[in-house]
């Protein structure tokens, strides 16, 4: 697929991520949009899926380890076809399969539930492990965000996956730098995050622009020729990217826009959608 | 009285999963560091392949179970109570608790029968935590015969599982050729009329013992085995209960939120009668050789039947 091809999508995603949490009238727009490219490019470009067959035993997997951006991730699904579209506008109601936070057993396509923060990492670590138990090839891949890379269990599994060599594993940091109470930095530095991964035994990946699919296809096309060890791709992107109001504020981290707030998103993002149909 | 084969369930678990390795090829075994204690280094010694040690880290253990489960295949997550169902707690309730998975937690000394190691390891709470996750099943085997069949028991069930097991060498009940291990269902183990003694874990043989010395005072007592904490045989406790007319829950782990609190749930809602709940009286254990804190916490033979003949 053409980088445009995946910025018309991507721009697609943050569509449905602001009417998602505008009809939801609460949700995580901020890190849902920051990773709204990440997402794109995973099931896109980069990952053995089949939304007719969310279950094949063959397919790559991925962990929402940051569970709170699941506007971003089911408007993903949906945009690939797991699911329909329309949907989107039922997240988090009473009696809607679109729980809050991933639930595996109710969301065609999701492959863990997650949502309480450093715990999707060590799934994903044990789905890896089991590929390799099993002389099996699929692919793991789970996003996490520069906030949760503070829970410690986050380098319990950094550490084991480290250990185990565990090449099939891409661990994604989505580094907005930005978390409820304020800049990672300000709260509780977990910087240099690159080399923490790299003390636990991971090949680093820097992207200094996770907003830009051509750097993001440099990162993943390097993790795939990485052998004997995990890949962390570590990327700056910009919290609430796509939407001007929201760009690097902390506080659009867990916020729905109001009715006037939502009408100047989507104005934003049909305006960016026309300028990618005129490249 | 002639000498009874005493075997530690822990013993137990270490050579059930053996067994069902041989069978089955989906069986992965998680541990914590604590593989000679566990007695998964049983199963490491014939599987090394398919035992992995995760190093002293069991919350990410847990979530390393969750997503061997999700791949399809079926690990049993090993360490000490305190740490399984408590370190793990939260690990345990979203990650395989909350998507249902497959994952079956083997957790080793629990209650104060750890002995020596004192208060920190010793989990009186694991029960009231474990039965607090729905959709999960909890065992808390009595013997070596039981603890094997649980095991297996907890392979065949779709779904997670708590399985309890303890350090202390535990007498041989239930090596009889009737014994059948039914998931959800008590036994009875002895009839009385008088009152019922509901127990689990290392307590069933101890309550026995109790009842014999009961009877010597003309107190006739019907002992249940519940092996299954959840799902509880509620139809036998509430039977039961009206045919004695009085209960007592006999557990090696605290009075709050265990077998006691579940059996008095169940009787609460459908038969309520008097009730007496031995346990840890919500005070932390200590160190000490495992026999001497039975006998300190009233929880051998001779403090359980104190403590009814007090109540009756």
């Amino acid at each position: 697929m053409t980088t445009l091809e995946l910025q018309k999508i991507a721009n697609e995603v943050r569509k449905d991520i602001v009417t998602a949490v505008h009809a939801a009238k609460a949700g995580h727009p901020g890190g849902s949009l920051s990773a709204a490219d990440i997402f794109t490019y995973l099931y896109f470009e980069e990952m053995n899926v089949d939304p007719k067959d969310p279950k094949k035993a063959d397919r790559d997997r991925f962990v929402l380890s940051k569970g709170h951006t699941a506007p971003g991730y089911y408007s993903v699904l949906a945009e690939k076809g797991f699911f329909p579209r329309e949907d989107l506008k039922t997240l988090r109601h009473l009696g809607s399969y679109l729980q809050g936070h991933p639930d595996m057993k109710h969301i065609p396509g999701v492959d863990m539930s997650s949502g309480s923060l450093g715990q999707g990492i060590s799934a994903a670590v044990g789905m890896a492990l089991t590929a390799k138990l099993y002389g099996q090839d699929y692919r793991v891949y789970t996003l996490l965000g520069d906030g949760e890379i503070q829970e410690g269990q986050v380098w319990e599994a950094a550490m084991f996956a480290g250990a185990r060599k565990l090449d099939n594993l891409v661990v994604i940091v989505d580094n907005n730098d930005l978390q409820i109470d304020g800049r990672i930095g300000d709260v509780c530095s977990p910087y240099p995050i690159d080399q923490k991964f790299e003390a636990f035994n991971f090949h680093v990946i820097r992207v200094q622009d996770g907003n830009d699919f051509d750097q993001l296809r440099a990162a993943f096309q390097e993790a795939r020729g990485v052998k004997d060890m995990p890949c962390a791709i570590i990327a700056k992107t910009v919290k609430g990217k796509g939407v001007s109001y929201m760009e690097d504020q902390a506080g659009w981290h867990g916020k729905a826009p109001n009715d006037e707030e939502y009408k100047i998103a989507m104005e934003e993002l049909e305006k960016a959608g026309e300028a990618l149909c005129q490249k | 009285m002639s000498e009874v084969k005493k075997i530690a369930t822990r013993d137990s678990y270490g050579n059930a999963l053996v067994e069902l390795g041989k069978e089955h090829d989906d069986l992965v075994v998680l541990d914590a560091d604590l593989a000679a204690a566990t007695k998964t280094g049983t199963f490491k010694k014939a599987f090394p392949e398919r035992h992995i040690d995760c190093g002293i880290a069991e919350c990410n253990m847990m979530g390393i179970a969750a997503g061997i489960a999700a791949a399809g295949k079926v690990p049993f997550a090993s360490s000490f109570a305190m740490f399984a169902a408590g370190r793990a707690f939260e690990q345990v309730r979203n990650s395989i608790g909350y998507p249902h998975l497959n994952v079956k937690i083997g957790a080793t000394h629990a209650g104060i029968s750890v002995g020596e190691d004192g208060a920190t390891h010793q989990c009186n709470e694991d029960i009231a935590l474990m039965r607090t996750i729905p959709g999960m099943v909890v065992i808390n085997p009595s013997d070596d015969v039981e603890a094997k069949a649980a095991v297996k028991a907890a392979y065949e069930h779709q779904g997670p599982v708590y399985l309890r097991f303890g350090r202390l060498a535990a007498p041989v009940i239930n090596d009889r050729p009737d014994y059948k291990f039914e998931l959800g269902r008590g036994i009875v183990l002895r009839e009385g009329k008088d009152l019922t003694i509901v127990a689990t874990g290392l307590m069933v043989s101890e309550s026995l013992a109790a009842a014999e010395m009961l009877a010597a005072e003309g107190i006739d007592a019907k002992v249940i085995n519940i092996h299954t904490i959840k799902p509880l045989d509620e139809e036998l406790i509430v039977a039961a209960a009206r045919e004695t007319g009085k209960v007592v829950t006999v557990e090696e782990h605290s009075v709050i939120g265990g077998l006691g609190s579940a059996v008095c749930d169940a009787l609460c809602a459908k038969h309520p009668v008097p009730v007496l709940k031995i346990g840890v009286q919500d005070v932390y254990g200590e160190s000490g050789p495992a026999v001497q804190l039975l006998e300190k916490y009233g929880l051998d033979a001779k403090g359980i039947f104190q403590s009814i003949k007090n109540w009756y």
